[in-house]
């Protein structure tokens, strides 16, 4: 009997011996951990799009899109000899997409229908034993017409074991290629030769008397967006927990599109004209609520508004089900209702006295609904093999009121 | 008028969550832990919150970027 009882302890402190070599922070002998590959994360969407409003056309005209992206997360982890606990995330993400608008930045629908995005990321988060941390991000996206080089730094604080203060400052400093629709591209006539030149939406300079430059130079203009957020994270109990996030954005520079039209009421056509600044202030409650043992409640509420006269409200519901311990099926429903812009009118509704004008409706008054599913697997030994630990799908129909519906099918894929 | 009323509601509502809140420790935090308990968007979602942001006039305080990319066609 005494061997068996020594038996059973001998193999229980084996068992402590053997975990305790997968600790993080073995307190005797530490010895820090480069950086390791822990997670792969790739995102995959495929969205389709049709309405009857474009921007491109002055509010008429087909809206169809169809963008297909992914975006691939490699993610590092490792402790230095202080205990901390170092995060560095890779990304890259590629986009294509069509969009029947843009045939007609080219009054005949001879433009380009198509383009392609092209965003790489680098975040790097240092946390320590207490679960505060501190983190740096650089961030790029480039297509044809638009480029953008942000830069954010972001914390968090823990008060406690339950409550958790985070605070985000980023800045994104964009340029936007001054392309015009065709009818509308400046032209110049220097006094010297009274040859009359303008550049194609391509790049291409071309001259009145015929002649042609194959010279890229489309001009830019800067857009400037820098936020500051604050969060608070609270558990209230063991089965429910909010966060409430402020966030203060300014922007400032060219806020409109080049190539977006506007009809005037008395049938000219002019390039849209916005104010170049503009301050928005999102509120955003999240609170979840763990019910019984197999539903989850996932609520999200915002409040918008800016100084452009658009004031907002957004309400989202998704009701995670566990069908068991790594299965779950997540139904979820928003909502999203819209005050129209000071600046909006639709086609032939702007007048010669009004400063700033623009047909796109996005900026119009509007509501949307937006409904579907999602399912999350997670088998403990994983999906097919062990490395491939997870897998989100998600589909969802959005209808707007102004008659703009879309589809999209999004998948996560983890790997560890 | 309404706006007010709707911000004193959330601050209400914020107030009343904080006064209700018990301590709970770590070993009883199983269920907030959870993935799908998670406060934030899932990785599913972002492309989702990319065309949001792009076919409605707001954005912001849900975990997507505030800047950053056209949003064009």
């Amino acid at each position: 009997m005494r061997k068996i009882c020594l038996t059973v302890v001998g193999l229980y402190l084996m068992m402590l011996s053997a975990f305790s070599q997968k600790s993080g922070f073995p307190d005797s002998v530490y010895t820090p951990k480069p950086l390791h590959l822990e997670e792969v994360n790739l995102v995959s969407s495929y969205y389709t799009q049709e309405g009857n409003h474009s921007a491109v056309l002055g509010g008429i005209g087909n809206e169809h899109v169809v963008d297909l992206s992914n975006g691939l997360d490699l993610k590092f982890v490792g402790w230095d000899m202080s205990h901390n606990k170092h995060t560095l995330s890779l990304g890259v993400g590629f986009d294509h997409h069509t969009a029947a608008s843009a045939a007609y930045v080219s009054k005949t629908g001879a433009s380009k229908p198509y383009g392609n995005r092209f965003y790489p990321s680098i975040d790097w988060t240092i946390e320590n034993k207490k679960g505060n941390s501190f983190g740096f991000g650089v961030y790029y996206s480039g297509e044809y017409n638009y480029k953008s080089f942000g830069l954010e730094l972001n914390g968090s604080h823990k008060f406690g074991t339950n409550t958790e203060v985070d605070f985000k400052a980023s800045g994104f400093f964009d340029k936007v290629k001054l392309i015009y629709p065709s009818e509308l591209i400046p032209s110049s006539t220097p006094a010297t030769t009274g040859v009359s030149s303008y550049t194609t939406a391509s790049g291409r300079t071309v001259y009145t008397d015929g002649r042609e430059s194959e010279e890229v130079g489309i001009p830019s203009s800067p857009r400037t967006t820098v936020t500051g957020s604050v969060s608070l994270v609270q558990i209230i109990n063991t089965r429910i927990q909010f966060s409430a996030t402020a966030e203060l954005v300014g922007q400032s520079g060219y806020l409109g599109l080049p190539f977006h039209r506007v009809y005037f009421q008395d049938g000219t056509v002019h390039v849209e004209n916005l104010p170049n600044s503009r301050i928005k202030l999102p509120l955003g409650f999240r609170l979840n609520y763990f019910a019984g043992d197999h539903v989850i409640f996932r609520t999200y509420y915002r409040y918008y508004l800016d100084d452009w006269g658009i004031r907002s409200h957004t309400a989202e519901l998704e009701v995670p089900v566990k069908i068991n311990s790594f299965f779950s099926v997540a139904p979820f429903y928003r909502y999203y209702t819209q005050t129209a812009s000071t600046y909006f009118g639709a086609l032939g509704t702007h007048t010669a006295a009004d400063t700033y004008y623009t047909s796109n409706y996005a900026l119009s008054k509007l509501n949307s609904q937006f409904m579907g599913a999602g399912i999350h697997l997670a088998p403990p030994k994983g999906i097919l093999n062990q490395h491939f630990s997870s897998l989100e799908a998600r589909f969802g129909h959005y209808t707007q009121s102004t008659e703009l519906y879309a589809n999209v099918l999004s998948f996560a894929f983890t790997f560890k | 008028m309404r706006n007010k009323v709707g911000l004193t509601m959330m601050g209400l509502v914020a107030l009343l969550c904080m006064s209700a809140c018990t301590s709970v420790k770590e070993y009883q935090k199983s269920r907030l832990n959870d993935a799908d308990m998670s406060l934030s968007s899932r990785k599913s979602q972002k492309n989702e919150l990319n065309f949001q942001t792009y076919r409605e006039g707001s954005a912001g305080a849900n975990g997507g970027k505030t800047g950053g990319g056209c949003g064009c066609n």
